[in-house]
């Protein structure tokens, strides 16, 4: 995988991961391309698009965007299934998410991600353990947050 | 899904007012970050945005300088810079912050901080160095959270040059007891593997440790290594075969923990993993085929539920069954599956049913009549995608009865797309189909004509090449030609005197370069109204100066009669004082010639079209000069790395961070001597400088600023060159790619009328697969890529320069018979062989305990380790297999069998054929030999054998054609091989074509050579090798494990190298060592060693940038053997 974008039907970025190294000039314009083509695309379209020599699968849920750039000969439909496996871990954690959900605690949907995929690869597909991970830290958080007697941000 | 996201962007401002609302407490909206992004979304205006973000900005910075600002602060105003970041906003002043951040955070701040780090810089980054001790300390920490987020910012983005620093600390991690660390650490060794092989090369074993690993989890992630190496190394890793078919029966019948089901199919990512190892592994191997045919029947019989995960495993399994050795009862299964993909309604399957289709295509063409239908469908389907991969598809069947339909509709397509890079990738599509089974003239030119204004500048350059090339090379029948390039004539010249602004700059550069070259066929065209033309040209304002060049030099070729010298004239007066040095000069040449009109004559003669013309890359004829001028005093000629590196070392301050903390230690003394670079230019002198320079030039490195326009790699500039005519010497890196011409015979007839009602697509079905199914016309693709393909001539063309001294020759030493091979295992064949076997560790649940019990079943002959499978494995191998009397019939030439070489393997075979090679390692060279036995009831006539290689050169001993083969009889191939660039392992791949019986057959094959048989000693004395150390700038540095059982171990593990590589000592000083040695032809690689507690710190230098990590992975593999 390259890299994994979240953008909402507006086009605004909401969660952007990168898996390979890239100027910030490539990902704007990465950003930029993926937002028109996957926004562009009529209802009832397949899920895939070309991107230079990449492969972009993007899927809609509700108000957001989930869109994946994987290398050409990936498994389109393994890509599809990252994603919605994405969503679920998401919804588990938050509890019937949202797109709120994503954008005051992005950094958490980014947890999320780092537990799921490392490096490029799917690293653990258990809704379980990737749960507990997450939750285990979260946990933490809270005595230490309690310890500290301070409010949270 | 939509049970999953329900609210959408609608109910946010009600969500926002409302903040007591159960549910909003998690959206933190009391925060400071709640308050921008509330803020943000409350505004109407981008400006309005832009100035509310910048002022947090601000505020932001003031904030994360102040000098008390606590941690907990800092992760706060993390987030919102992450936010602003995320925006589009630059907060690189936080940059420094989020390292601080990690670096120094309690547990919790840690993680937003490297979250920020992993967002904000990317893998070269300055800053990431501060990160590594962050990073060192983390991953010693005894707090599994932190180790967790240590890996996960090392797998995310860790600078290369540091990986020797962690790479202990991961390496431990993979004996740790907890699954998610060891899982965390396999994961970042793979992704070390992906950008330094060579770091991890070492670890391989441990890696198979992980394989075995009792947690599932950990085997998982430790097959994304595997699928790597094994894509590298196929031939390596065939012992794992039934091993992998193990896993694979154990997931597909559900026993694995239910935590590892995706939906109620079990594990699916680690099946594709799985299945994709095994194509890689079945791949032309009949016997590790046959091990998987069961489990691949059984995946496709559980893959039943209708659930796109399943789909997704069944397109992996029907591209592993196509892939690996066939199997009719699968083939036929997988057929139908691609047949259920196809005709679904569901747009995603029907996608994948085409892409699976385009796959299988060049084995069954049948199954593309049996879905003739749907695929004409498709090429009409609303969405522009499917569209396209049918029109992949199509690319795939072209023949030259479909050609122009199918040519007619990419144009279509072409006409209407607006992504470029489908644009250019479908424009070269055409431009292939179209030079490979163009039915006409007419047709031929004007296709490419709307492919040149189509694809326009940003197409391949290739194109116009090798459209140039065609033009000038032509077919066999000289008449053919002449009426061709007729042809192109009429056609540009009406398109000159049409709309010319329209005209892309490429196409303006072929169209003046065939006006050139060609015009003066026409002979009722004046040349001076071509000149008019082409001066018409000159006058618009768009024409790039590379353009105009092109055009002047057609003038040079074309100006005769005073008419058009008189235009050459005022043409010469406009450009012989342009800024543009090229141009300038090409005005000069016209002026010049233009009106000496016997030196023109002279110079340019009509037919000295082809002739290669011998270029002296070492550009040895300025060595006179080049001497003339040092004598004179002047400075000797620095390469630019070289220049770099003296001015690098003229800063004071040492770039190299974390030094000591580096395993390694370079040398002091070294590196001082390093700082004198004049000693080097004078003393390496001129002969010095020429080598690299024409090393340089194989390399293509060579820079050669402000003349680059003639010389560089666009080489047909040089070409069109009137005073040079270059013609055949374009494009010596890339050779003609074996014809793919793996022609599928099939029995159905061309397709019967299927009873569907719509007359025209009827009519479109017939015509575009037309021929597919007659056994005649069938051409498909092969498999090699089709930019190589590019290069190929019309099936009519007489081979281009490379390929004639490639094929058609032979040694007709077939009868040299005294030395029997397989009786005689010669030294140099044990010297690669490699074996270790690792004691497997004790296991606990079934899956290990049969994967383990299986490791040990497959594999009664040791463990391969890691990697290199060499030529004298394969070998032994296949001598078990065979029949005594089979083996010994082949054997070397009497006069080579006394020389090293390696032992003769089989390369390939079919009913009629049998290829075996080998090679001989010579002081200068390596030999290649090919053994071709005709094992028929029928002689072989008409053979061609065209040998290959990307990396080395390829060239024919003898020049004696190949003969016919008689019945059960054998010949012999030789051909020198000479290192073009390294590599770890070369490979050769060659084709054989032949007639046996009057049909035609084709065989492929691929030969692999280990960089070791290129090595030689270089002897060289310690003055010289000092010299040369300070010439060379390639470098690379590792730290080996030594020979530690004897009394001296510097010296017992040189001498391991010497014997085992072909190293030659220079001398042992103390604890360091110097060696040399050298590719084949001269080549140099020199090592530095130095003892380093238990380590031999070894640092490789050499003038070719590949060779020190080629050779450093052989010195690592030698080593860890002992």
């Amino acid at each position: 995988m390259r890299f994994l974008l979240l953008f909402s039907r507006q086009g605004k970025l909401r969660l952007q991961k990168w898996y390979t190294p890239l100027t910030e000039r490539e990902k704007k314009k990465i950003i930029r391309d993926m937002t028109t083509m996957v926004l562009a695309r009529q209802p009832r379209s397949c899920n895939f698009l070309h991107w230079k020599d990449l492969k972009i699968i993007y899927k809609r849920y509700a108000s957001l965007y989930f869109c994946l750039g994987v290398e050409s000969q990936e498994n389109e439909l393994l890509a599809l299934e990252v994603i919605h496996r994405y969503v679920e871990l998401l919804d588990k954690y938050f509890g019937n998410v949202c797109e709120l959900d994503i954008i005051f605690n992005f950094e958490k949907a980014y947890f999320i991600l780092d537990e799921f995929l490392m490096g490029g690869e799917v690293q653990e597909t258990s809704k379980q353990t990737i749960n507990r991970c997450i939750e285990n830290s979260d946990m933490l958080q809270e005595t230490m947050e309690e310890y500290m007697s301070k409010p949270a941000f | 899904m939509s049970d999953v996201v329900e609210k959408t962007l609608t109910a946010l401002p009600s969500l926002l007012s409302l903040d007591s609302q159960p549910g909003s407490a998690k959206l933190s909206s009391s925060s400071k970050l709640g308050a921008l992004i509330r803020g943000i979304t409350e505004l109407t205006s981008k400006h309005e945005e832009e100035k509310l973000v910048q002022h947090e900005l601000a505020s932001l910075k003031d904030q994360v300088s102040s000098p008390n600002i606590s941690m907990r602060q800092m992760k706060e105003a993390m987030v919102r810079a992450i936010y602003c970041e995320m925006l589009g906003y630059e907060a690189s002043f936080s940059y420094i912050h989020a390292i601080k951040l990690a670096q120094q955070g309690s547990i919790l701040d840690k993680r937003v901080g490297y979250l920020a780090v992993c967002l904000f810089l990317n893998e070269n980054h300055e800053l990431l160095l501060l990160l590594v001790n962050t990073v060192l300390k983390d991953l010693q920490s005894t707090n599994l959270i932190e180790v967790c987020m240590a890996l996960t910012v090392v797998s995310q983005m860790f600078p290369k040059d540091m990986i020797p620093a962690i790479l202990p600390l991961v390496e431990e991690k993979l004996n740790h007891s907890k699954e998610i660390i060891r899982r965390k650490a396999v994961l970042a060794l793979y992704k070390f593997y992906l950008i330094a092989p060579n770091q991890v090369q070492h670890i391989h074993n441990k890696f198979r440790k992980a394989l075995c690993d009792k947690d599932p989890g950990v085997m998982f992630a430790s097959l994304h290594i595997y699928l790597q190496m094994i894509k590298d190394n196929p031939e390596g890793y065939k012992d794992l075969t039934a091993s992998f078919v193990t896993i694979l029966k154990q997931v597909v019948s559900g026993k694995l923990p239910m935590d590892f089901n995706y939906h109620s199919v079990p594990a699916p990512w680690l099946q594709i993993q799985l299945l994709r190892i095994l194509s890689i592994l079945g791949k032309n191997d009949q016997m590790s085929s046959e091990i998987m045919y069961d489990v691949l029947d059984e995946s496709l019989k559980r893959a039943e539920i209708n659930h796109n995960i399943t789909y997704a495993i069944l397109y992996e399994c029907v591209k592993c069954i196509y892939t690996i050795y066939p199997n009719s009862d699968l083939l036929e299964k997988a057929a139908k599956c691609i047949g259920n993909f196809v005709i679904s309604s569901k747009i995603n399957l029907k996608y994948l049913g085409l892409k699976a289709l385009t796959f299988v295509i060049q084995q069954d063409p049948k199954l593309a009549l049996q879905h003739q239908m749907t695929i004409i469908e498709c090429l009409d389907h609303p969405d522009i995608i499917i569209k396209r991969e049918t029109l992949e598809l199509l690319f795939r069947i072209t023949n030259a009865q479909n050609v122009t339909v199918i040519v007619e509709k990419m144009l279509e397509f072409l006409h209407q797309s607006k992504d470029d890079h489908s644009t250019i990738d479908l424009v070269g599509k055409v431009a292939e189909i179209a030079e490979k089974y163009a039915p006409e003239n007419k047709w031929f030119i004007e296709t490419m004509n709307t492919v040149f204004s189509l694809g326009g500048d940003m197409i391949q350059p290739d194109i116009p090449n090798s459209f140039l090339k065609l033009l000038s090379e032509g077919f066999d029948s000289e008449e053919e030609n002449q009426k061709l390039r007729l042809f192109a004539v009429d056609s540009y010249i009406s398109l000159l005197e049409g709309e010319i602004k329209k005209l892309p700059q490429r196409f303006l550069q072929v169209i003046s370069w065939v006006l050139g070259e060609y015009s003066h066929l026409r002979t009722d065209l004046d040349s001076a109204r071509v000149i008019t033309l082409l001066a018409k040209l000159l006058d618009m304002k768009q024409m790039s100066g590379e353009t105009k060049t092109w055009v002047l030099m057609a003038m040079t070729k074309l100006c005769s009669g005073e008419s058009s010298i008189s235009i050459a004239q005022s043409v010469c007066d406009d450009y012989s004082s342009s800024m543009d040095t090229v141009l300038r000069q090409r005005a000069h040449e016209l002026q010049l010639l233009s009106q000496d009109s016997a030196l023109r004559g002279q110079l340019l003669t009509l037919h000295s079209g082809s002739e290669p013309l011998e270029v002296d890359s070492s550009l040895s004829f300025l060595d006179a000069f080049v001497s003339e001028a040092l004598a004179a005093g002047a400075a000797p000629y620095k390469p630019p790395h070289q220049r770099q590196e003296e001015l690098a070392q003229e800063k004071a301050l040492s770039l190299e961070p974390y030094e000591l903390s580096l395993p390694i230690n370079m040398s002091s003394s070294s590196l001082t001597g390093r700082q004198s670079p004049t000693l080097m230019s004078v003393s390496s002198g001129l002969s010095g400088d020429s080598t690299e320079l024409s090393l340089k030039g194989n390399t293509t490195i060579l820079k050669l600023e402000g003349v680059k326009r003639v010389w560089g790699k666009e080489g047909y500039l040089s070409r069109k060159d009137p005073l040079e005519e270059v013609i055949q010497v374009e494009n010596p890196s890339s050779p003609s790619q074996p014809t793919g011409t793996g022609g599928t015979p099939s029995d159905t007839p061309t397709p019967s009328a299927t009873p569907e009602p719509e007359h025209g697509k009827q009519q479109l079905a017939s015509s575009l697969f037309i021929g597919l199914g007659s056994q005649t016309s069938v051409f498909l693709m092969g498999k090699s890529d089709p930019t190589a393909q590019r290069i190929r001539r019309k099936v009519k063309t007489p081979n281009s320069s490379m390929a004639v001294t490639e094929r058609g020759s032979v040694s007709s030493t077939s009868s040299a018979v005294d030395n029997l091979l397989c009786n005689n295992i010669p030294e140099s064949a044990n010297m690669v062989q490699e074996v270790t076997y690792e004691t497997p560790p004790p296991y606990k649940t079934e899956l290990d305990a049969r994967l383990n019990e299986d490791l040990i079943d497959s594999t009664p002959s040791p463990v391969q380790s890691n990697g290199v499978e060499t030529t004298s494995d394969k070998t032994e191998s296949e001598i078990t297999d065979k029949p005594r009397d089979e083996c010994s019939s082949i054997s070397l030439p009497a006069k080579l069998s006394g020389l090293p070489h390696s032992e003769v393997t089989s390369l390939c075979s079919n009913q009629t054929v049998e290829l075996s090679a080998c090679h001989v390692e010579k002081h200068d060279y390596v030999l290649l030999v090919i053994f071709i036995s005709n094992s028929s009831d029928s002689d072989m006539e008409n053979i061609h054998l065209q040998v290959i290689s990307e990396q080395l050169e390829v060239s024919l001993l003898c020049e004696s054609p190949l003969q016919d083969i008689a019945k059960h009889s054998m010949a012999v191939c030789q051909y020198l091989l000479n290192v073009r660039r390294p590599v770890v392992h070369f490979e050769v791949v060659g084709m054989l074509s032949y007639q046996t019986s009057s049909e035609n057959q084709e065989v492929e094959f691929s030969y692999k050579l280990p960089l070791t048989s290129f090595v030689r000693p270089l002897e060289v004395s310690t003055e010289q090798y000092g010299t040369m150390w300070l010439a060379f700038s390639n470098d690379t540095k590792q730290n080996l494990a030594l020979v530690t059982d004897g009394q001296d171990p510097l010296t017992d593990t040189l001498d391991l190298l010497k014997k085992k590589l072909g190293l030659h000592v220079v001398e042992i000083i103390g604890v360091e060592g110097i060696v040399a040695c050298r590719l084949v032809q001269d080549q140099p690689c020199l090592l530095h060693c130095r003892v380093h507690g238990r380590t031999l710190a070894v640092w490789l230098r050499s003038p070719i940038p590949e060779l020190p990590d080629c050779l450093l992975y052989h010195c690592q593999r030698v080593l860890e053997e002992t």
